[in-house]
């Protein structure tokens, strides 16, 4: 914004020399002709230009100066101040000091105060000494009234909730000052609760309705905290073409019950005292009465009970916010309410198991209870560390407006699911890759406006973000209608750095996969905002670290959507429990894709090459036992858990299933920091331990193994 | 299709402010450099809002309000003029004439896009 800032003082400072020679090139003339009124006319314009651009830029002492050397001259254009040879003198001698304030630094005191003080008394003492009938004092009130235009926000210290009662009669030829009295309505609901009226009363029969003409009058009753000033601002422009009429009903909290619709109207000067009395008599509807009378037109009834509708809503929504006061707690407070909610899922694991071996019908009902209670303490307990993702997202509108700009791209960004809930520390640590991905797409995504247009597409990119729950995960997704990735370009670079070898066939989706390999970049040059490479592969560490994933799905020329896929909390995950020789292992569930059936019994292909075919698909397996160097003999049935992890199947061979787990994550002590096909452990109800296992980092290890 | 601001105002580094802010904020922008020149620009093409400066040569700001209030296509275009603080009687004057609003000299980007916001929707 500062470049900019500085390119308008530039354009301004280059306006303010050809102004200055203008100035000094009429005064030479005026010298000649003392009368012309054209010359000064354009003299006086070119002072007031310096003025008033001058301020607008920040030439504060430009334009105070020029102020009463413009203000002079405006006498001279009325003609209450002849011309003289001296005048000439003196304002050539203001032109000089204007062009000095010109180019002296803004920072410094102003030069040559003697000089200034000169000046300004002379031009002073000749305004004085002319002083007409009329006086131009700046009107001090034009001025407040622009601050307060720019809005409630600034201008208005809040004032408590009150509601008002407005009237707005515009005149009929509003229309002809340009206002649409619609976008006064919008402007005024956009101030608070707003109920609003139609007074149609005045509208006349078609044919002798002129379009061009305003029948309608407004009632507003509105419940606003902006304050009085702010209503007035609304109406700031049509003071003279409408009748506006501001009423405060006052802090309707404070009173018992609210006015009966007769004593609105009286108030309201609608109706008279009497006709309400007599109204009064029958007992029907008051409205309808006084309406039936023909004392009191129906809107203006409809307009009084929507008062009293806005009132009651009003004093029920205060009371229910009261209801709904929300309490600060320390975070550390509350991450130790989840350790002790993951304990007591254990110990109640270990009860029901309990029971259940006891063959006690009493003793179950109790662990039943006990365990249904113990999910519902769960839910909740994980429900107060969830934070809506929103206020992540709105800091990237910011980063993706600097960023297109730097690069010269358009870009509109959209979110999606601001309200989705992730826990805390999930969103905290996922704010770094989320800005990574965005600033890939706009750097390397999303084209310049012009390659947009020659490819048929909108000038404007267009980025989506979007969150959603699906299951016990949240899926952010980062969408751009770019350039997409180049599968050649990618796969060329893989083979120049080794990644992959030049004869193989990998599908897109492995191939993409494999951006988030360290030290992989296909920009042909290194931008500052990305190319660098290094971030894929932080981003990658980071997602697996909150036990997620990363999914790419792109098209070349059609755009990119990068898919995360994360846990809804870090302290309890579903697993699959599984067991390989009387140990137990859990892989996290979201991970899992199926599980199928290895039988040694049958032939199933060559052992050594570790794949098993599902379903035509050749898809390498890892068997645990190997890997973790379990004794004992293979049985003939094993099972393999097919899990996914960022595009890449990998089956893992165990000797059980045992089945879904609730699986409260314990940390491994540091001892085990090594480990890191382990990414934590959990107690099991009998008290066993058993290992979480890391898929993505175990199909990693053995791959660079070549063990798969 | 965006809305379309004729800015009128024969400084160019107002003309350019103003220009700049309003195409940030997604309006399309005619630039003018005085009433006349807006008049000749304005014939017949799609203008949904007119901002113009009042001291301008060739025709003043108060008679290009006049012009386009008295033109049947623009009658109902809204017009916000720039004063200064001292011209107070040049703002009745341009009410008068039929502007929908006004700003005061100097003005930031909030607040113009707040006025413009006001009479533009």
């Amino acid at each position: 914004m500062n470049k900019t800032v500085d390119a308008q003082s530039e354009i301004y400072k280059e306006e303010a020399r050809e102004l200055l020679v203008v100035l000094e090139d009429s005064l030479l003339q005026l010298e000649g002709s003392p009368d012309d009124t054209e010359l000064i006319g354009q003299i006086f314009r070119a002072l007031h230009t310096i003025k008033g651009s001058g301020s607008m830029f920040g030439f504060d002492r430009i334009a105070a100066f020029t102020h009463e050397v413009e203000t002079f001259f405006d006498r001279v254009r009325n003609r209450e101040i002849h011309v003289s040879k001296e005048i000439i003198d003196y304002t050539l001698k203001a032109k000089d000091y204007i062009k000095l304030l010109l180019e002296a630094p803004t920072t410094d005191e102003a030069p040559c105060e003697q000089e200034l003080e000169t000046l300004i008394g002379y031009f002073n003492r000749l305004v004085s000494e002319h002083k007409a009938t009329k006086t131009q004092n700046p009107s001090s009130n034009a001025s407040t009234t622009i601050l307060s235009t720019q809005g409630a926000s600034l201008s208005n210290t809040p004032v408590g909730l009150l509601t008002y009662r407005i009237r707005f009669s515009p005149a009929a030829g509003i229309f002809l000052t340009g206002t649409n009295p619609l976008f006064l309505l919008e402007e005024l609901h956009a101030l608070g609760e707003c109920r609003i009226i139609a007074q149609r009363n005045a509208i006349p029969s078609l044919e002798e309705i002129n379009p061009e003409q305003c029948y309608v009058e407004w009632d507003f009753i509105l419940t606003t905290d902006k304050g009085i000033d702010a209503i007035r601002d609304v109406f700031i422009f049509v003071e003279d073409s409408a009748e506006t009429r501001i009423e405060t009903i006052g802090d309707p909290v404070d009173e018992e019950g609210y006015k009966k619709v007769g004593e609105i109207l009286v108030e309201r000067g609608d109706i008279k005292g009497e006709d309400l009395k007599k109204a009064l008599d029958e007992q029907r509807h008051i409205g309808d009465i006084l309406v039936d009378k023909g004392v009191v037109a129906r809107d203006r009834v409809v307009s009084a009970l929507a008062e009293q509708e806005q009132i009651k809503e009003v004093r029920e929504k205060k009371a229910r916010e009261e209801a709904a006061l929300s309490i600060r707690v320390a975070a550390g407070k509350l991450d130790k309410l989840v350790d002790l909610v993951g304990e007591l899922v254990t110990v109640q694991a270990h009860l029901s198991q309990k029971a259940n071996s006891q063959i006690d019908p009493e003793l179950v009902v109790i662990a039943e209870e006990v365990e249904r209670l113990t999910g519902e303490l769960r839910d909740n307990t994980m429900s107060i560390r969830m934070v809506p993702i929103g206020s992540t997202f709105g800091r990237f509108t910011r980063l993706v407006r600097d960023l297109s700009k730097e690069l010269g791209k358009e870009i509109v960004m959209t979110t999606e699911g601001a309200e989705t809930e992730l826990d805390k520390t999930v969103i905290e640590r996922l704010s770094d890759p989320l800005v990574h991905l965005i600033r890939n797409s706009i750097d390397h995504g999303i084209e310049l406006p012009a390659q947009r247009e020659s490819l048929g597409k909108t000038r404007k990119g267009l980025i989506q973000l979007s969150a959603r729950h699906v299951g016990a995960q949240v899926h952010i997704e980062i969408t751009d209608d770019g350039a997409g990735l180049d599968g050649t370009r990618i796969r060329e670079k893989a083979i120049e750095k080794g990644l992959i070898a030049p004869d193989i066939e990998i599908s897109n989706r492995e191939l993409f996969a494999l951006i988030f390999a360290p030290g992989f970049s296909t920009a042909k040059t290194v931008s500052n905002i990305s190319g660098r490479g290094v971030g894929m592969d932080v981003v990658r560490r980071t997602i697996d670290a909150l036990r997620g994933q990363i999914g790419i799905e792109s098209e070349k020329g059609i755009g990119t959507t990068i898919t995360l896929r994360l846990p809804l909390t870090l302290a309890i995950i579903e697993g699959l429990l599984v067991e390989v020789d009387k140990d137990y292992y859990v892989l996290p569930l979201s991970s899992v894709e199926e599980c199928i059936e290895l039988d040694h019994t049958k032939d199933t292909g060559r052992e050594e090459h570790r794949f098993v075919n599902l379903r035509g698909h050749p898809v390498p397996y890892i068997r645990l036992r190997e890997r973790f160097d379990i004794a004992g003999d293979v049985p003939d049935v094993e099972q393999i858990v097919v899990t996914d992890s960022g595009g890449n199947k990998i089956g893992f061979a165990v000797d059980q299933v045992i089945g879904e787990h609730q699986t409260v994550i314990k940390t491994l002590s540091r001892v085990y920091k090594n480990a890191d096909s382990v990414s934590g452990a959990t107690i099991l109800g009998d008290g066993t331990v058993a290992l979480i296992l890391d898929v993505s980092k175990l199909s990693q290890v053995s791959r660079s193994e070549g063990s798969i | 299709m965006a809305k379309c601001i004729m800015t009128v105002d024969d400084s160019v580094s107002v003309r350019q402010m103003v220009s700049f802010t309003l195409k940030n904020a997604g309006y399309d922008v005619v630039e003018a450099s005085d009433g006349r020149d807006a008049l000749g620009k304005l014939n017949g093409s799609h203008v949904n809002m007119v901002i113009t400066d009042l001291n301008m040569p060739n025709l003043d700001g108060i008679g290009l309000i006049r012009a386009i209030r008295s033109n049947e296509t623009y009658k109902f275009v809204p017009i916000v003029m720039l004063t200064t603080e001292s011209q107070d009687t040049k703002k009745q004057e341009g009410k008068k004439a039929g502007a929908t609003g006004w700003i005061v000299k100097p003005f930031n980007p909030e607040q113009l896009l707040g006025v413009v916001k006001k009479v533009l929707g």
